[in-house]
Order: structure tokens, then sequence, then C-alpha cells
């Protein structure tokens, strides 16, 4: 447990000094290739395909020199499947080396029994399985078949390599809410951490939202799970909508888009947010003259987030204070205006108001690599859900300068 | 929270005339409001929430003791009990350790 230290006289709240964005993020993901070797139904980046245009080696160095020098203490690499890289793991070595600390998101395809004993030996590397379901039936349905097995077998090998706490990754869907304890108890076989976030109408999650986003009495449920026995399960904050039902969740309740937290792109392109791969949250490229400092410090667009925001629709509400509005990404993508309640929002507002919005002109997200070749049946797909900024940034902490 | 409480009790078993160091695995961050602290090996995260205490962890190793670095960045005795609290948080979660701990 971490304390806050310090004393707290002179200085607003952290959340509020957050708010106005910090000098470099502290939870920054960056997806290293849109190639995947899975076409998971809800993947929030549409991969499948690599993009001719992703950042090569010496690019990738490059940036990883900026993020040291901005003293970024660690990244989430994501993809698309981040391991079939070709210099995947030249470029996790040369982190590490350059006091970047990298935790990477998988399906798990690549964790053999050799890389996964290279991986317990490092202080410096965190790894995330993704798993979407505690059973294959449920897991294979988004994911594709086999998924379960090879995820499963990932963490087997690293148990046995003696990694421990390593994380299991699971996005919350309308069937697999039922399996909390289930994934506890997967969790606990292998000493890993369970890690659950909220699914995303992103990528191709907004094809699939509809019909796999929890329904509200799972919502109640799974709140009411974390307030139970969610003390050592992570959640990246994701939740935060939830607070409506009364209780903080641990963590900041707070979207920390451009503010705490944005997400580097394959081709190096600047986004507020992991879940907001939309031309209108692009800040700017890493190529750029000022790479990404200037993106992260003077773009418009973060310089934009970090203004006081406005409730909108949602000031006169109660629970504002708890929930802020919720997900700006849930929001945009299903049609929904920034300034008013969250698609579920836990006082209903998000439902009468989605009543109100033609589904068909809700923005489509700007970029899609998903494998042309293979068809993506609703109930039978697959693709890790590439890590957001999804482990909580302050993990640990109680809710800071409340 | 119960942090404070729990502030509280550590600091009176905080060893303020002993010396005292960022753990080798911590990274310190300034930022406007004080700075943030990354554990590579807890992997947590904390934060100073002001300028003063930053000088204060910064200073530990080239100062004799955790006394004599408050005093060198300008901590009052009517303050040193919120500094003493801070400092004790960061030792129960590693951020800092002492000189002579391995």
């Amino acid at each position: 447990m971490t304390a806050v230290a310090a004393p707290s006289h002179r200085v607003g709240s952290l959340v509020e000094q957050f708010q106005f964005g910090l000098d470099a993020p502290i939870c920054l993901t960056w997806e290293l290739t849109y190639a995947c070797n899975l076409s998971c139904v809800h993947c929030l980046s549409s991969s499948g395909r690599r993009d001719p245009r992703e950042l090569s080696t010496a690019e990738c160095k490059a940036v990883i020199d900026e993020l040291e020098r901005m003293q970024v203490f660690y990244v989430n690499i994501g993809g698309g499947e981040p391991t079939v890289r070709p210099d995947f793991w030249e470029l996790v070595d040369y982190a590490t080396d350059h006091h970047v600390g990298v935790k990477f998101s998988t399906n798990g395809v690549k964790i053999t029994p050799d890389v996964a004993r290279r991986l317990a030996d490092s202080d410096y590397v965190d790894v995330q399985i993704s798993l979407d379901g505690a059973t294959a039936e449920v897991n294979d349905a988004v994911r594709g078949v086999g998924s379960y097995e090879t995820a499963l077998r990932a963490m087997r090998n690293l148990a046995d390599a003696g990694f421990t706490g390593f994380k299991i990754s699971v996005v919350m869907t309308r069937h697999n809410i039922g399996q909390l304890d289930e994934f506890k108890a997967i969790a606990d076989r292998f000493d890993a951490q369970l890690r659950i976030t909220r699914l995303r109408p992103s990528g191709r999650g907004a094809d699939v939202w509809d019909e796999l986003h929890p329904t509200a009495a799972q919502q109640r449920t799974l709140y009411d799970w974390l307030l139970a026995r969610g003390d050592n399960v992570l959640t990246g904050d994701s939740f935060f909508h939830l607070a409506g039902y009364g209780e903080a969740l641990p963590g900041l309740n707070l979207c920390g888009a451009g503010r705490v937290v944005c997400l580097i792109d394959p081709v190096g392109d600047v986004y507020a947010c992991p879940f907001a791969i939309h031309e209108s949250f692009l800040a700017g490229n890493v190529r750029g003259s000022g790479g990404f400092t200037e993106v992260w410090r003077h773009s418009e667009l973060f310089t934009d987030l970090r203004r006081p925001q406005t409730g909108g629709a949602c000031s006169s509400c109660s629970a504002f204070d708890a929930c802020r509005g919720g997900c700006m990404a849930a929001k945009f993508f299903t049609g929904l205006p920034l300034d008013g309640p969250d698609p579920e929002c836990v006082k209903g507002h998000g439902e009468s108001a989605l009543a109100g919005v033609d589904g068909a002109s809700a923005p489509r997200p700007s970029l899609d690599h998903s494998h042309r070749s293979r068809p993506v049946p609703v109930t039978l797909g697959s693709r890790p859900p590439v890590s957001a900024c999804n482990e909580n940034p302050l993990a640990g902490l109680g809710a800071p300068g409340r | 929270m119960s942090t404070d409480r729990i502030g509280q009790s550590l600091a009176s078993a905080f060893e303020l005339d002993h010396g005292w160091r960022l753990h080798p695995q911590v990274s310190i961050r300034p930022e406007r409001f004080g700075a943030l602290l990354y554990h590579f090996g807890t992997r947590r995260l904390s934060f100073l929430k002001n300028r003063t205490l930053l000088t204060v962890v910064s200073s530990l190793e080239s100062e004799r003791s955790a006394r004599t670095a408050c005093v060198a960045a300008g901590v009052g005795a009517d303050e040193m009990p919120a500094y003493v609290s801070a400092l004790a948080g960061l030792a129960a979660s590693s951020m800092i350790c002492e000189r002579t701990a391995p």
C-alpha cells in the first residue's frame, strides 16, 4: 500500500492538478503494430493487418529515447499483437536499458517456456495476458477458436518460470460478468493478478457493443463485486462511471485522456486515449519536428482537453461529482454528445439519450486494419483487447487528494 | 481514509536522525505540484505533493540525516510532524530506505 505522501497544504487536490495535465504522461499506451494473429470481435484498434507506415526499429528507439528524457516511468505496449514484430524483444530490451519500464499486452502466442524464463528474470518487464472468458466457450466466441488454450498455455509457462504477479486482463462483457469469481480463481491459481476493464464501442467494438456490453443489472453486479472482492483486482480506472452508484471505486475517478494518459499508435499518431482512435482525438505524430514531447506538451487538442470541462446536460445530476460524465470515447462512438451522459450511465440517462440517436450516424473509427480474408462473425472471432491505459496508474492508492 | 492513521503510527517509529536515501529502484519526476515517484520493483506510483518535500527527498542521500535534510530544505518546527509523517509513508512503501540497509 502506497500512501499519498505529503503535507497537503498549498496545493489543490491531485485530481485538480491532473486535470491541468502533467509534463509527461503517467500512463502511456504504445501500440507497436496493427498486425495480429487473432481477430477479436471487440478489438478497439480494428487490428489484423500490419500498416506499411509503421514506425521502424530506429524510429521506435528514438521514441524510447524521448520517453527516457521525459522520465516516462513505463509504457504499456500493445497492438495488434506486439510480439509478432520481429524487433519486439530488441525494443523491450532497449526500453528497459534506457530506464523505461515495459508492460506488454499479449494473447500469449509467443510466450514459450524460454521466453517466460527470460521475462521472469527482468524486474522491468511486466506481462499481461488477455482472456475474455473463464471458459474456452465464452472466451473463444469473442477472441477466436483456440485462443483460450493459447492464453492458458502462456500463463502456465510464466508460472512455471517463476514469474509471479503477471496480469490476466479481461474485458467485461454480457457473457463473462457471471464468471468474475472464476476469473479470480484462475488468477489465484497462477499467482497472477486479475485486471478487468470496460468494453468500449471503439474499433470493431462498435459493431458488437449493443450485443456485448453489460446490462444495467450486470453493471450493478460488477460494482458490488468490485466493492466486495476487488481489493487486489486492477481496473485501469475504467469503471469510474459506476461511481454514480454511490461509492467511489479505488483509483483516479477522472478521464485522463490527454491529461495523464495518451496513445501512440503503430504509425506514430498520438491520440488522447487508446479508446479514441479517430481523427477527432488525433493530437499529432511523433514523426513531427518536435517529436512526442511537442505533441504532449503543446498540441492544440491536448491543450484544449486540459481546460476546465463543463458537465453539460450532466451538470445538474447528483452523481456528476462522482462519475464526471463518464467515458469520452464511449459517448463519441455511440453518437452521444461529449458533454452529456455516458451510454452506460448508472442513472439510466444514457439509455434515454441513446434512444434519440440514429445509430447509423454515430462516428465510425477512422482506421480499419481488420483481416480482409477472414470474415468476423459476431459469435466467433478474435484479437486481444489491446492494452489500454488499463493498468491503474494509481494502483494501490486511495482516491488522491480526497 | 485510513492512511492518515497509518501515517501517524508509523511516524512515531520513523528514525528521523538516521541517514536515508531514495530506494535504488525508484525514479523521481518533478512536476509543477511536486513530483511523481515510481518504484520499478513494486510497480507502485506515489506522489510528493509539494516542492519542499521534493527537495527533502532529493537531498536525503547527501544529508547526514532525514532531520538535517528537512532543516536544510527550510521545514519549520511546526511543519516537521507533517514531513515526518510523509517520510514515514515513503519508507513504509519502500520508496526510501535507510542508508545502512542492504
